[in-house]
């Protein structure tokens, strides 16, 4: 029996028949259907992903007249974190003049509202310079990231060590205090970079803390757009399921524990969002074509009722891509090929 | 991985007419389909045109669009967007600020 080269989710080298690539793809679009209670792929969409995977190709592409918009999230610090010497606005420039890129992002390495806040007064003139050199929308990025917000990072207490104990009401009592320093500190940040020119605010891996979390970016998200309207705001998400830290936090009548993403676009698209990116975890022990299948099931649901342009996040260790600092090219293309010919998102 | 994907799945940004489907997104929140139709009419281009680096490079050449090349007297940066706010019809943030900060 031939057997085909494919990948795990920690992008280690599997070799896999068609019946055990057929299993995952099916196993894959069950657990998600099951867990987001959204209808599963058809069965030419399983067909398909399990003809995707038997491909002997490197690099696989979507048909000419399929091709979607590409954003990058925290696009300058990824020329630092690859140790590349050069500037802020020079890694903006290799995006748009070498890369191809459809939309930029100027961000902060320290890549959190937070820390942005004491430096926005060095980020404006960056923005600035960067926005008379260069032509695609250009936007300023950073993440809620409310865990800098308690003890020993932050003023609150942290409800890491008050949970533990049974303080509960206390644990939520700080999560209703780090939502306020939080709404503040994205609210001033993301204003001034919009007065500043910037095209739009991407709130990057949001509600990485859970419900909490989500709750303060939609409340800053909302207080955006009451004061600048024509705001673009682009909401990436951290994971495909909002954690119940909290647990008793609703937005506009919805509880938000437990929210997979289509239910997570929803209320984006109620705040203002302009542009949704669903993430969905990678687990590593499972096939890639085990993963691609349950992402695209989940992310279908999404582009299915979606108004808005919904960009994935196909970055490392989610959507597809696997949890590895060097993404192989067959399993990043296979990723991008799949989502945008099954989902049709608007973007990557 | 920008290049994969870029390879795999992206218009092409500047190279051709990315970045003004992004515009069309950010500034309209259009949907993919809505927005490649509105960008292909108002540069008088097909749909599957605009994302060819090709045809598009002759477009954004005739349209002064700003071009992925160093081309001498070309727009490029800030006036290729005053000339992309006005062939798509759109409001630019910073060509907004620019027009008030030089009191155009």
């Amino acid at each position: 029996m031939s057997k085909f080269f494919t990948r795990m989710g920690d992008g280690f080298p599997v070799e896999m028949t068609d019946a055990e690539i057929r299993k995952d793809v099916e196993e894959g679009v069950a657990d998600a259907a099951k867990r987001a209670k959204i209808e599963p792929l058809a069965a030419d969409h399983l067909r398909y992903l399990t003809e995707l995977f038997e491909r002997p190709d490197r690099a696989v592409g979507v048909e000419r007249g399929n091709e979607v918009v590409l954003s990058y999230d925290s696009a300058t610090t990824k020329f630092k974190r690859g140790n590349v010497s050069v500037s802020k606005i020079q890694s903006l420039q290799i995006y748009e003049r070498l890369l191809g890129a459809d939309i930029l992002e100027l961000a902060h390495i320290d890549y959190s509202f937070k820390p942005v806040k004491p430096i926005v007064v060095f980020e404006q003139p960056i923005l600035e310079q960067a926005l008379l050199m260069t032509i695609p929308p250009l936007f300023y990025g950073a993440m809620p990231n409310l865990g800098l917000y308690s003890q020993p990072d932050g003023p609150c207490p942290n409800p890491g060590d008050l949970l533990p104990k049974g303080l509960i009401a206390e644990a939520r009592a700080s999560y209703a205090e780090q939502i306020e320093h939080s709404v503040k500190d994205m609210t001033y940040v993301g204003g001034t970079m919009y007065e500043a020119g910037a095209d739009g605010i991407n709130f990057d891996t949001t509600a990485a803390a859970g419900d909490a979390e989500f709750y303060a970016t939609l409340k800053a998200i909302e207080e955006l757009k009451k004061k600048h309207p024509a705001m673009c705001v682009q909401m990436g998400m951290a994971s495909e399921f909002v954690l119940g830290m909290h647990g008793e936090l609703s937005y506009n009548g919805v509880r938000l524990a437990g929210l997979y993403p289509h239910k997570q676009l929803e209320l984006a698209q109620q705040v203002g969002v302009s542009i949704f990116g669903p993430a969905i975890n990678i687990v590593p022990s499972r096939s890639l074509a085990w993963n691609t299948a349950r992402t695209a099931t989940f992310i279908k649901a999404c582009t299915d009722v979606a108004k808005i342009p919904v960009h994935a996040c196909v970055g490392m260790g989610v959507c597809g891509v696997p949890l590895t600092l060097t993404v192989p090219i067959d399993a990043l293309t296979r990723a991008s090929k799949a989502l945008v010919d099954i989902c049709r998102l608007d973007g990557l | 991985m920008a290049v994969a994907h870029g390879v795999a799945s992206g218009i092409g940004g500047i190279r051709s007419a990315g970045d003004l489907v992004a515009r069309m997104q950010v500034s309209k929140g259009m949907r993919l389909p809505e927005a490649k139709k509105y960008v292909a009419g108002k540069l008088g281009a097909s749909v599957a045109d605009i994302a060819d680096p090709v045809v598009m490079d002759e477009i954004r050449d005739d349209l002064n669009l700003g071009r992925v090349n160093a081309i001498p007297g070309a727009a490029k940066g800030i006036d290729a967007k005053f000339r992309i706010a006005e062939v798509l019809g759109i409001e630019i943030n910073c060509v907004k600020l620019f027009r008030k900060r030089v009191g155009l």
